[in-house]
C-alpha cells in the first residue's frame, strides 16, 4: 500500500496536523492509532480547562478530542485503530500490526510523528524502598480512575508536581481519597499555577518544594512513604525525614517523549528535549519527516499542541506538492541564559511564514525579566514577563519582516536578561 | 501422601523437581508465595558463572562448574534464554595480578577451561568502554548469563508437564518427623510425605531446624540493583567482575539475555529474610563501583533497581545432604552464588541421592523438552505473520517498550502454572520489563489477568495476597 501522508498517533497532534495537511489540500492521509479510539491521552482527561484558545471555550479532554474527531469524520479521513506501528525503514516503509489486519507495510511519502510522550517510571528516579502495589505513575492512576471508574487507593502521598499529578491529587479526593501531600524535589512546581490553585490550594492539600521521597515501605501494598527535605543540590537533608502513612505513592516527575520510531529513522535528537531537532517547517533531518506535538517537546496546554501540528500538517502538504522552498540557509537558534532549548532549533528566512511561534522552556523560575531574541549581535526583542517558570511553556513570535532587513545572519539567540 | 515434598519453588527448588519428575514418585513442590521464582531467583544477576571463584574440591566449585557444563544443554531443551558471552575479572592494580594468577590456578584445578589472562590492550580491544585504568584481566571463555526467571519456569513448567504437583501460598510453619514419614504443617493444611527437600532459600535453615538437632543459620545478605535501558546494550558484551573481596564477587556489570545492562549486587547482611528494601547508599554504592570497571555509567539510562536477598551461610559452602538425624529429609541449603549457575547441577546431584537411597522406576514416557511462549519481538516478519493469522492476538501489542502481545499474555496464564500475578505475567512475557515500566501495560494486563481467570480486576494482585491495585469504585467512601 501506497499513503502520500501517514500521521503517527492518532492524539491530538495527529488528528490536527491531519486536518490541516487536508485542508492544504492533501487528499490521500491515514491516521495510525495503537488504541481502540481517536484522541489518546485526552481520553482519561475528564476535568475541564481544555480549549480556551482554540476553541475560546472552556471543555473537558474528551470533548475537546471530539471536536477533532468529528472534523476527521466530516473530512473523511482514514485512519486504523488497534493498530501499532513495529518499525519504520529510512525510506518510509512503515511496517504495521493490528488484529484485524495482520502485519503489512504502507510505503508512505510524507511521514508526520504524534507518538506523544510517556511517564518518567519510579525506576528511572531511583527512589528507594520496598516495591509494593500501591505505586503508580499519575497517568496510570488517571487511567484507572477516569476510564474504569475504579479506585486505585484510599490515602494517597504524591511524588512530583507535574500537571497529571496536580489534577489526580483534585480527581483523587473528588472520587473520595484522602490526598495528603504533594511533594516536589525541585524549589518550584512542575506544573501550570491555575494547577496548584485549583487542584491543591482550593482543595487544601499541601505542595511541600523541596521535598522528595527518601523511602517506602511496605511488603505487599504500599504502608508509608517517608519524605525529606533536600538541599540545593538535591540532596535529602538528614533529620527532616517525616513518614506519611498511606496505601498510595503517585508519581508525577515529568513525561519523556516516544521516539523509539524516530531513533530506527536515525533521526537527529535533542538532548535537552529528547525530541527530533525540527527546523522552522517542524520538519527532521530526514526529509519528509515531520514531528509534532508531545514527541516533539512536551506542551503544557494541549491549544499549543493543535496549533503546532497544524504547521506540521500544513509544511507536509508543501513538502508534498512540492512547493517546499529550498533556498535559503538554516540558521541556528541558540538557547541560552536560562532558556532550556527552542522548537523550532533551526529557521530558514526565505522559508518561514509570515508569522513563525518559537516555543521554549525556561530551567528556573524568573520574576520581571525580559526574554530578549537577538540577530547576530543586534537585539530585536525585548519582552518583559512578570513571572517565567519551567511548569510553562514560553514563546515569542518572530515576523518574517523583522528578519528580513538583516543579511547573511548567522544566528538567533534566545535568552532570558534580568533587570 | 506424598513420596517426595520440595520446599521452595525457586530454581533450586524447580531443578530438583524436574530431574526427579523422571522417576516415578509422587512429588509436590511447596511454595509460601504466589508462584514460582518469588525469592532469590527473581532478583539476581542472571551469572552462569565459569566456576574459578569457588574454593577448590568444595562442593560449591563442583556444582558450579558441572552446572556451568550442563547449562547450554538444558536451555536449549527448555527453549531457554542463555548466551555463553565469556567473562572478564578485571584488575585496576599490577600489584594485583597475582590475584589474577591465582584466580587462573584455583579455576584450573576446579575444571574451568580456557582460562586466560588478558593484557589491558586485549581487555580494551574486547571491551571499549571499559575505565581504562584496567592493567589486566583473566577472561573466562566458559562464562555465560541466563534469564533467571525463564529458568525457574521452565524447570517447573516442565516438571509440572512430567506430573509434579506444585502448590503455593502455604507457608510452612512446622514440620513434624513421625516414623517412616514427615507431616509439614503448612499455613493452608497438613500434608504427608516419605521424604522432604529443603530448597528454602534463605528460609533453608529454619525448615532444617524443624527437624534436625544440629542447628544451621543462614545469613541473608542482601545485594541491590540498577538495571539500564536496552539503549545502553553495547556498553559490555562480556561479564564484568572486578577482583573478588570477603563479601564476594564484587559490583558486576554485566548485559542480559534481553538486551539490558545490569549492575550490582552489593552485600550487606541483614536480619530480615524478607527486606528487598533498596537503599539511597546501596544505589550509590552500586552506581559508583560501577564506575570503577566503566568510562562512564550512564546513571540517566536506569530504568529500574531491585534488591535480592541471597541465603549465605558463614562456611560459604553449599550444603547438600541427607540430614545427619532425620533420614529421608535433605538438605539443599545456603544456595548463593554460583547458585544459579549450579542449578542444573544441584538437580541431578540431589536427584541421584534420592534415588540411589530411596529407589525407584524410571518413567518411560518422561518429557525431556519444553517449548517457551512464542515470543512475538524475536521472530521474522513472516514468522509474526503466521503467528498473527494463527491467533490475531498476537498482533494486540500491550507492553509497547517490551513489545508484548496480549496472545503472549493469554499463554502466559493458562499454560502449565500459568501465572495469576502481574508479577507472574511480567516474569513470564516481560510485559511491564522496559523502559516505562507498565505505565501503560499495567491497567491492560490487570484487566487481561482479570477476564482470562474470570475475576473482578479487585481481585488481581501484584505478587498475592495483600498486593491488590484496587481498592474500590469511585465515590464509594464519600
Amino acid at each position: 500500500m501506497v499513503k502520500e501522508l501517514v500521521v503517527i498517533g492518532g492524539g491530538p497532534a495527529g488528528l490536527a496536523a491531519a486536518l490541516s495537511a487536508r485542508e492544504n489540500g492533501i487528499e490521500d492521509i491515514l491516521i495510525i492509532e495503537r488504541d481502540v479510539q481517536l484522541g489518546g491521552i485526552l481520553n482519561q482527561c475528564i476535568h475541564n480547562g481544555f480549549g480556551l484558545h482554540t476553541f475560546k471555550e472552556e471543555l473537558t479532554g474528551p470533548e475537546y478530542a471530539q471536536r477533532y474527531i468529528d472534523l476527521i469524520h466530516e473530512n473523511n479521513i482514514d485512519y486504523v485503530l488497534n493498530t501499532i506501528v513495529t518499525h519504520i525503514s529510512e525510506d518510509k516503509v512503515i511496517t504495521l500490526m493490528s488484529a484485524k489486519d495482520g502485519l503489512y507495510h504502507i510505503s508512505a511519502k510524507s511521514i508526520i510523528l504524534a507518538m506523544g510522550c510517556r511517564e518518567r517510571p519510579r525506576g528511572a528516579l531511583n527512589i528507594p524502598g520496598k516495591r509494593p502495589a500501591g505505586i503508580y505513575s499519575a497517568g496510570t492512576a488517571q487511567r484507572l480512575v477516569n476510564i474504569e471508574g475504579r479506585m486505585i487507593g484510599k490515602k494517597v502521598v504524591i511524588l512530583g508536581s507535574g500537571d497529571i499529578g496536580l489534577i489526580m491529587a483534585r480527581r483523587m479526593v473528588l472520587e473520595g481519597a484522602d490526598v495528603q501531600l504533594v511533594a516536589e524535589i525541585m524549589p518550584f512546581s512542575g506544573g501550570l499555577t491555575r494547577n496548584i490553585v485549583q487542584c491543591l490550594d482550593d482543595y487544601g492539600i499541601p505542595l511541600k518544594l523541596s521535598h522528595t521521597v527518601v523511602d517506602i515501605q511496605g511488603d505487599k501494598r504500599v504502608e508509608s512513604v517517608t519524605i525529606a527535605m533536600v538541599d540545593k543540590s538535591l540532596q535529602p537533608i538528614p533529620g527532616t525525614e517525616k513518614t506519611y502513612e498511606c496505601d498510595t505513592l503517585l508519581l508525577s516527575c515529568g513525561l519523556i517523549p516516544e521516539n523509539e520510531l524516530s531513533h530506527q529513522l536515525g533521526i537527529s535528537m535533542n538532548q535537552v528535549t529528547t525530541g527530533a531537532f525540527v527546523n522552522e517547517s517542524l520538519e527532521t533531518n530526514v526529509e519528509g519527516i515531520f514531528a509534532c506535538g508531545n514527541v516533539l517537546h512536551v506542551h503544557d496546554l494541549v491549544d499549543y499542541v493543535s496549533e503546532e501540528s497544524k504547521q506540521a500538517g500544513q509544511s507536509a502538504s508543501l513538502y508534498l506538492k512540492g512547493l517546499q522552498n529550498k533556498e535559503g540557509k538554516d540558521i541556528r537558534i541558540v538557547t541560552t541564559d536560562g532558556v532550556r532549548y527552542s522548537v523550532p532549533s533551526t529557521l530558514n528566512v526565505s522559508r518561514m511564514q509570515e508569522r513563525q511561534i518559537i516555543r521554549f522552556r525556561v530551567g528556573r523560575v524568573y520574576r520581571d525579566a525580559y526574554v530578549s531574541v537577538y540577530v547576530d549581535d543586534t537585539r530585536i526583542k525585548h519582552l518583559r514577563k512578570r513571572i517565567l517558570t519551567p511548569g510553562e511553556m514560553e514563546q515569542v513570535l518572530l515576523r518574517s519582516d523583522e528578519l528580513h532587513p538583516f543579511e547573511n545572519i548567522d544566528q538567533i539567540t534566545i535568552k532570558i536578561e534580568e533587570v | 501422601m506424598y513420596d517426595i515434598v520440595v520446599i521452595g519453588a525457586g530454581v533450586i527448588g524447580c531443578s530438583i523437581a524436574r530431574e526427579l519428575s523422571r522417576y516415578n514418585y509422587h512429588i509436590l513442590v511447596l511454595d509460601k508465595n504466589s508462584d514460582l521464582c518469588e525469592g532469590t531467583s527473581k532478583a539476581n544477576s542472571g551469572i552462569v558463572h565459569a566456576g574459578y571463584d569457588a574454593k577448590q574440591g568444595s562442593l560449591m566449585a563442583k556444582m558450579n562448574v558441572l552446572g556451568n557444563q550442563l547449562m547450554p544443554k538444558l536451555c536449549e531443551d527448555l527453549d531457554v534464554s542463555f548466551v555463553n558471552n565469556g567473562s572478564l575479572v578485571l584488575c585496576f592494580d599490577k600489584t594485583q595480578i597475582e590475584c589474577l594468577e591465582e584466580l587462573k590456578q584455583r579455576g584450573i584445578s576446579n575444571g574451568v577451561k580456557g582460562l586466560e589472562i588478558l593484557t589491558k590492550e586485549e581487555v580494551l580491544l574486547k571491551e571499549p568502554h571499559l575505565n581504562h585504568n584496567v592493567v589486566a584481566a583473566l577472561y573466562a571463555p566458559s562464562g555465560g548469563i541466563v534469564c533467571p526467571f525463564e529458568l525457574t519456569i521452565a524447570l517447573g513448567e516442565n516438571a509440572c508437564s512430567n506430573g509434579v504437583t506444585f502448590q503455593f501460598n502455604s507457608e510452612v510453619i512446622d514440620i513434624k518427623k513421625q516414623e517412616l514419614s514427615y507431616l509439614i504443617k503448612t499455613k493452608t493444611g497438613d500434608i504427608k510425605t516419605s521424604i522432604v527437600i529443603n530448597a528454602a532459600g534463605v528460609h533453608s535453615d529454619d525448615i532444617h531446624n524443624f527437624v534436625e538437632q544440629d542447628k544451621i543459620k543462614v545469613i541473608p545478605r542482601k545485594g541491590e540493583y540498577c538495571l539500564l535501558d536496552k539503549e545502553c546494550q553495547n556498553l559490555v558484551s562480556h561479564t564484568i567482575f572486578q577482583l573478588p573481596n570477603e563479601y564476594g564477587k564484587g559490583i558486576l556489570v554485566t548485559p542480559t539475555v534481553h538486551g539490558n545492562i545490569i549492575l550490582g549486587p552489593t552485600a550487606v547482611d541483614i536480619d530480615d529474610k524478607e527486606n528487598h528494601q533498596t537503599t539511597k547508599q546501596g544505589l550509590f554504592e552500586v552506581l559508583s563501583k560501577a564506575g570503577l570497571s566503566l568510562i562512564d555509567v550512564p546513571t540517566k539510562q536506569i530504568i529500574t533497581s531491585f534488591t535480592g536477598v541471597r541465603a549465605h551461610r558463614e562456611a560459604h559452602e553449599f550444603l547438600i545432604e541427607e540430614a545427619e538425624h532425620a533420614a529421608g529429609f535433605f538438605d539443599v541449603a545456603g544456595i548463593e552464588s554460583p547458585g544459579l549457575a549450579s542449578s542444573p547441577a544441584i538437580g541431578q546431584y540431589v536427584a541421584n541421592m534420592v534415588t540411589t537411597k530411596y529407589p525407584t522406576s524410571k518413567k518411560e514416557n518422561f518429557i525431556s523438552k519444553r517449548k517457551r511462549i512464542p515470543t512475538l519481538s524475536e521472530l521474522s516478519f513472516d514468522e509474526q505473520t503466521k503467528l498473527i493469522k494463527e491467533n490475531p492476538l498476537y498482533a494486540n501489542i500491550v507492553c509497547r517498550c517490551e513489545m508484548v502481545s496480549e496472545g503472549e499474555i493469554v499463554e502466559a496464564i493458562h499454560r502449565p502454572l500459568g501465572a495469576t500475578t502481574v508479577d507472574g505475567i511480567k516474569r513470564r512475557t516481560r510485559a511491564g520489563m522496559g523502559r516505562c515500566q507498565a505505565g501503560f501495560c499495567l491497567p491492560k494486563t490487570i484487566q487481561i489477568l482479570a477476564r482470562e481467570l474470570n475475576k473482578d480486576i479487585s481481585e488481581i494482585t501484584k505478587t498475592g495476597e495483600g498486593s491488590y491495585y484496587i481498592t474500590g469504585y469511585n465515590k464509594e467512601d464519600i
